[in-house]
């Protein structure tokens, strides 16, 4: 499995955890299958990058920085749209954003491989 | 004739001990080892102008061994020949450094002593695929160069009873079968075991303990496979001679995953804090 691949299957994974999350919040519960889908959109978004980042950089630290960084920047445009009640949930989605880019990164940088495949 | 003192005798024995290396291209300087098989000294290339180490013994089937052996951790061989009395000796690299025994007075790290081993061992699985034994490796036969270059010296020949803390229980005649490869395999485990410190983690010891078995079949099937177990050992894996506990094995992972399992305790507190954070 490359990087890309690897980057791809983890953030849908962590992306699906952390939109299920949303479960415990009563007000946003009613939209729990609209948050599932963007996460997980999000979670793959971050991870595809995040794969292509460690093909370049051979480096956790940065990986972890990178994946960080746009963990938290996806998660602000998502936070960005106002929910039907009209409130935003910056904290609440900026916060886990962050700490779910920088696992994906960690992981983009330790686990799959780093040789292109060719036909 | 007058008496002479201790040690005009001694030294007159010294000097008649000495080999006659006229005739050769060498100029001895001063014995530097003594062993089973032949003595070692400190000589002079005349003709390159560099040091070498000269060994005399009766034969010259360890020379031919040896110049089989081209290999990094091999003190390499220049020269053969015999000596006016008949003796043979052959030239070679005179390698500066400490025996292993002198070396672990400086108290190099665990690491350290890991990477001496890994070499030695490497040596030895080379040495194997041409067929040879090495049946007598102990630390004096280890040397660690000035740079952390390691030298396995004094290759056996068939025959060489071995050196008894060291010594397979097949070579001291206990099981009837011949010294062969596992021999060397049982002496590397015992080189181990006496490099590790007091408080070697358990692996370690365990890894030393199955390569000394008494059984040559209860050993690693040869040195690749105990350098494997060492090389898991310093990646964090388990080891084969090594059934741990669980508890050990989880600890062993978290030490391995630390970054990772540091971070999904981030996310675990972030989303805590979330859910009380509203309820206040």
């Amino acid at each position: 499995m490359n990087k890309i691949v690897t980057g791809l299957v983890f953030g849908a994974i962590l992306g699906l955890v952390d939109g299920a999350t949303a479960w415990f919040t009563p007000e946003v519960r009613p939209a729990i299958v609209t948050i599932l889908m963007g996460s997980t959109f999000k979670g793959m978004v971050v991870g595809l990058l995040s794969g292509w980042f460690a093909r370049k950089v051979n480096s956790v630290t940065w990986g972890v920085a990178f994946g960080a960084v746009i963990g938290l920047f996806f998660a602000y445009l998502i936070a960005m749209q106002p929910q039907p009640s009209g409130n935003h949930y910056y904290l609440e989605i900026m916060l886990p954003g962050f700490v779910v880019g920088a696992i994906i990164g960690f992981l983009t940088q330790r686990a799959g491989s780093n040789v292109r495949q060719t036909a | 004739m007058p008496d002479l003192s201790d040690s005009t005798v001694r030294h007159l024995r010294s000097v008649i001990d000495l080999p006659d290396l006229s005739g050769t291209r060498y100029e001895l300087e001063r014995e530097i080892g003594r062993g089973g098989l032949g003595v070692v000294y400190a000589a002079r290339d005349l003709q390159l102008q560099r040091p070498v180490a000269i060994k005399v013994l009766d034969s010259t089937e360890e020379a031919r061994i040896i110049a089989r052996l081209e290999h990094p951790a091999i003190v390499p061989i220049y020269e053969s020949g015999t000596l006016p009395d008949g003796r043979a000796f052959y030239a070679m690299k005179l390698v500066v450094g400490a025996r292993v025994d002198q070396y672990l007075e400086a108290h190099p790290s665990l690491s350290e002593r890991l990477r001496v081993i890994q070499r030695v061992g490497e040596a030895l699985a080379f040495a194997h695929t041409l067929g040879a034994v090495h049946r007598d490796l102990k630390p004096q036969n280890v040397m660690v160069g000035a740079f952390g270059e390691v030298y396995v010296m004094d290759w056996g020949v068939e025959g060489v009873a071995g050196t008894p803390r060291f010594r397979a229980p097949e070579q001291a005649g206990a099981t009837g079968r011949p010294a062969d490869h596992r021999s060397d395999v049982y002496a590397l485990g015992a080189l181990l075991r006496f490099m590790l410190p007091e408080a070697a983690p358990r692996p370690l010891r365990a890894i030393a303990g199955k390569a000394m078995a008494a059984e040559p079949d209860a050993r690693y099937r040869d040195v690749p496979a105990l350098l494997l177990d060492l090389q898991r050992f310093q990646d964090g894996l388990a080891v084969e001679a090594y059934p741990e506990p669980v508890w050990d094995r989880a600890r062993r992972f978290a030490v391995r995953n630390q970054v990772l399992l540091l971070l999904l305790a981030a996310f675990v507190a972030v989303k805590f804090f979330l859910f009380f954070l509203r309820r206040l």
